[in-house]
């Protein structure tokens, strides 16, 4: 545990992290950065869109506090920021945690219904199913 | 448990969730297991300590249900909603609300059928992508339960990865 960690200004929060991984390209942008730090230059190259057009992405990344720059004044390389992402699939892992259990339970119903259903096909044709 | 029982969750946009889930089941029982009170009861209880006294449900459209949810400790969350559309054994759309400072969003159920098992899909649709995400920050009953405070030091106790 490393409470100090968290700074909750230093991102724009869950509502933009979410935002930013609602559009496809920066959820591919995302991808790539994950693989290590790339200038806009590297990023552009797979992407059908012009350079302009991820360097907006990219801001979009940045004030969401997904993606960082590098100190070299040259390339200016992006880097990814991990700990927004965290936060962000933590709470869709709570969500799922929470459905997980109720579907498990389900499970467990239908089971019942299923064996009271052949209990009551039984007596009809006790042998020739089943 | 197999892979094909695994929980699918996905946003695909920014006002949606949608849950997909196979189940062992021909759809006519699940449908039965979603939309019976006394099924119900028995596993829509979200986390361990919670069980859940009121259930009831007017199937049909127009019909209304409302569920209470309540902890050993005496705390109490209730839901309620509205049915749109009802369509045994494959499509049911209904609303869902917490209370009145929370959004009303708007389910669609669908129960497909093959070789005996069923998948299930339910799309929660939100009034805003804000509302959307405010849910999902409070993890469904879990933190429902839980005001805002409590979250933010939860927050604060996660472990940074």
């Amino acid at each position: 545990m490393q409470p100090s960690g968290y700074e909750p200004e230093a991102g724009g929060g869950l509502d933009a992290t979410f935002a930013a991984l609602a559009d496809p390209t920066r959820r591919a942008i995302l991808a790539r950065l994950a693989a290590g730090e790339a200038s806009v230059l590297e990023l552009a190259e797979p992407f059908d869109v012009t350079q302009p057009a991820i360097s907006k992405h990219l801001k979009v990344l940045e004030r969401a506090g997904l993606v960082s720059r590098g100190r070299d004044a040259q390339r200016r390389p992006r880097r990814l920021e991990a700990q927004p992402l965290a936060e962000a699939s933590q709470w869709l892992e709570d969500y799922r945690r929470h459905w997980e259990a109720n579907f498990r339970r389900l499970d467990a119903v239908l089971e019942t219904m299923k064996s009271a259903d052949k209990k009551r096909a039984r007596p009809k044709r006790q042998g020739a199913r089943r | 448990m197999t892979n094909a029982a695994a929980l699918q969750i996905a946003t695909p946009s920014d006002v949606e969730v949608v849950m997909t889930r196979v189940f062992d089941a021909p759809r006519r029982l699940v449908w039965q297991a979603w939309t019976s009170p006394e099924h119900v009861s028995q596993w829509m209880l979200g986390p361990e300590g919670w069980s859940m006294p009121v259930c009831e449900i007017d199937l049909r459209p127009g019909g209304s249900w409302h569920f209470v949810w309540r902890k050993a400790n005496g705390a109490e969350m209730e839901m309620r909603g509205t049915y749109r559309e009802v369509a045994p054994p494959e499509r049911l759309v209904s609303t869902e609300k917490w209370g009145p400072e929370w959004p009303e969003t708007v389910n669609t159920l669908t129960l497909a059928e093959l070789d005996g098992r069923t998948t299930l899909t339910q799309t929660i649709l939100y009034p805003s992508k804000q509302a959307r995400d405010a849910a999902l920050k409070t993890g469904m009953a879990d933190g429902a339960a839980t005001s805002m405070d409590r979250l933010e030091k939860r927050l604060h106790t996660l472990t940074p990865r």
